[in-house]
């Protein structure tokens, strides 16, 4: 999908896209259910645009289609019934674009992205490779604009991108940054996500001490760094090191004994409170038991 | 032939679910979980509700799907609207191929105060048309600290039997032997995911040692989670000795009549001894029409039970943070010294 430097310059302001996780794993599930015998399938997305022009993807729903070779039948009731249930829970999330699963723009999907380009202006179309065609799950996301053909250049270029000639009227997809990084799913844990089967969800504690060892294992990585500098075994880094000296100044100043103060306060309150819960507990169990004792009598 | 084992197969599924093995594990995928996550987040503080739909495999309940509903208001047009939407949602998803098996609900919750009457009404109505339902409580507040705070939850039988007729007296109570532990059963979660998602997930997840949930949980300062807990703690307690008033009044009101009876039962007796010297007819020794041998209600104990679950509840919670918070400021403590 070579982009010439000529068509780029055509989109002023460069949209930018954000998935949230939620998406993906529909699309995901929504293929695993397609029915017998389709390909790929097809669906509306929601979400918002963000006041930095960032287009936001939230949320998606497949919508049922049909194709033959050309033609491409969208059950276009099921899209405004399904679309007017979302809203009732979430009056926000519009549709910003349409999905579908595959590799690239086929030639059927100018026709889907003219349906939904009189839904909303200018959708985004995210492709996600469920096939896995060149080996990796690629996730993409496009914008297209239609071609007139006096730009008889950039017709060519878009023809080709399309994938279809006989259109008479050219579009064009051009590839958008898509913001993949996953905030929801890394509080959920992608130890959890990523996994077919999680018999126990990671109770306080056990979260907490992953992380411990997470971050040891981060401190190790950095003495092992500074130590290899610093025995001239590995060159210098000046990035790094302001890096590094950015993480130590961090650290507050404090002297020991403010620290320590600090420190011991929190930990009595916390003391405090844990007392408190304990002797709730106690009670709690103590008047159970006086309790039947009592009705026992 | 092939059609002939399914039927049997099926015939034998039917009847070994009339045994109903008792459910051991929730099952969600994925998907749900993100799905009730954001659902819940976008609305907190607000409350919010949805559906489960899944599958009931053998003592395992599989959740595959959900859909959040809307907001709930009071207006009853606007609650028939809600079971049109409820209907025209489940149809929607049938179409796409969804498991369409309602199989419960999911509600979020402010730190953990979900035991409530309405919870268990709503539960009894599920009860009512799915014998295996299931509710997942999720609270986002409590998801800031870095850790992922999904219950699922169901009432217990011998609970249920006993909500059914309605009778919540200590006598009850003590012939079901039956107390405050045992009105929610928690269901152990397991998570699944299909393996495309596995694969999009490994594929997708960053390569960098940090991710959020761990700058979530080394966050130092639980103190506005800590005191919001304490502040619900107090109130309960409040509520708690409240509903203990209760009681001691109406102990108090008991053993007052027993009083005013046994002083009844006297009076007649010595006028029944006089009558009988007298040779007049004796007059019985009960008196229906007295009020003071009209029993007294004896409050319901369900509000104290639902109570005492809650103070457990905030109790453990305080009891995770505290944990939680100690080794965080032991690890401060170390890397200063370092």
């Amino acid at each position: 999908m070579a982009v010439t430097e000529r068509t780029v310059l055509q989109f002023s302001p460069t949209l930018t896209a954000k998935v949230h996780p939620l998406v993906i794993f529909n699309i995901c599930d929504c293929y695993v259910r397609r029915p017998d015998q389709t390909e790929r399938v097809i669906g509306t997305l929601l979400g918002s645009v963000l006041p930095d022009g960032t287009v936001d993807i939230r949320n998606s729903y497949a919508v049922p289609h049909s194709e033959f070779s050309e033609q491409v039948a969208l059950d276009i009731d099921y899209h405004h019934n399904m679309l007017i249930s979302q809203q009732k829970v979430n009056p926000k999330e519009v549709i910003v674009g349409w999905y579908s699963t595959g590799l690239g723009v086929t030639g059927s999907s100018v026709l889907i992205h003219d349906f939904y380009s009189g839904e909303v202006p200018n959708p985004i179309h995210l492709t996600v490779d469920t096939g896995f065609s060149n080996g990796e799950g690629t996730v993409k996301a496009y914008v297209s604009s239609n071609l007139s053909l006096s730009h008889g250049e950039q017709q060519q270029a878009g023809g080709r991108q399309a994938g279809d000639r006989q259109l008479p009227l050219a579009a064009q997809f051009q590839e958008i940054p898509l913001d993949l990084r996953m905030v929801e799913a890394e509080r959920v844990g992608f130890d959890i996500l990523k996994t077919t089967m999680t018999d126990k969800l990671p109770t306080d504690l056990e979260g907490m001490e992953a992380s411990m060892e997470r971050l040891l294992a981060l401190i190790d990585d950095v003495y092992k760094y500074v130590d290899s500098v610093d025995e001239g075994r590995v060159a210098p880094d000046n990035n790094v090191g302001r890096f590094l000296w950015d993480a130590v100044e961090s650290l507050p100043k404090l002297s020991p004994a403010v620290f320590d103060k600090l420190v011991n306060d929190s930990l009595q309150d916390n003391m405090l409170l844990l007392y408190l819960s304990s002797i709730t507990r106690t009670q709690l169990t103590l008047a159970e038991k006086l309790n039947t004792a009592a009705q026992v009598l | 032939m092939a059609a002939n084992t399914m039927v049997r197969s099926f015939l034998q599924v039917a009847a070994t679910e009339e045994v109903a093995p008792p459910l051991r594990v929730v099952q969600i995928e994925g998907l749900v979980i993100l799905k009730i996550i954001k659902h819940c987040k976008e609305f907190a503080p607000a409350l919010v509700t949805g559906q489960l739909l899944g599958l009931d495999v053998g003592s395992v309940l599989e959740v595959t799907n959900c859909f959040p509903f809307p907001i709930r208001e009071e207006d009853e047009e606007i609650e028939a609207d809600g079971a049109n939407y409820q209907l025209e949602m489940m149809r929607c998803l049938r179409e796409v191929n969804v498991d369409n098996n309602t199989v419960g609900w999911y509600q979020s919750t402010l730190l953990g105060s979900f035991q409530t009457v309405e919870l268990i009404e709503t539960f009894m109505n599920y009860q009512e048309n799915i014998r295996r339902c299931v509710c997942i409580i999720y609270d986002p507040l409590k998801s800031n600290q870095g850790v992922l705070a999904l219950k699922a939850l169901k009432l217990s039988d011998s609970f249920m039997e006993l909500y059914r007729s309605n009778n919540f007296t200590g006598e009850k109570l003590r012939e079901k032997n039956l107390s405050w532990v045992d009105i929610f059963e928690e269901i152990p979660i397991k998570v699944s995911n299909s393996a495309l998602i596995s694969a999009f997930m490994t594929e997708l997840e960053a390569d960098t040692p940090v991710i959020q949930c761990d700058y979530d949980r080394l966050q130092l300062s639980t103190s506005p989670f800590l005191e919001r807990n304490m502040e619900f703690l107090i109130e309960c307690m409040d509520d708690l000795s409240m509903e203990q008033q209760k009681f001691q009044y109406y102990y108090r009101n008991v053993s007052r009549q027993q009083a005013q009876q046994q002083a009844w039962l006297q009076k007649r007796r010595t006028e029944n001894m006089g009558r009988k010297a007298a040779g007049e007819e004796l007059l019985p020794e009960e008196d229906p029409s007295n009020p003071i041998f009209k029993p007294l209600p004896e409050p319901s104990r369900l509000d104290s039970f639902l109570i005492t679950n809650q103070i457990s509840n905030y109790c453990n919670q305080i009891n995770g943070v505290a944990g939680q918070s100690f080794s965080r400021l032991y690890l401060t403590k170390a890397l200063h010294e370092n």
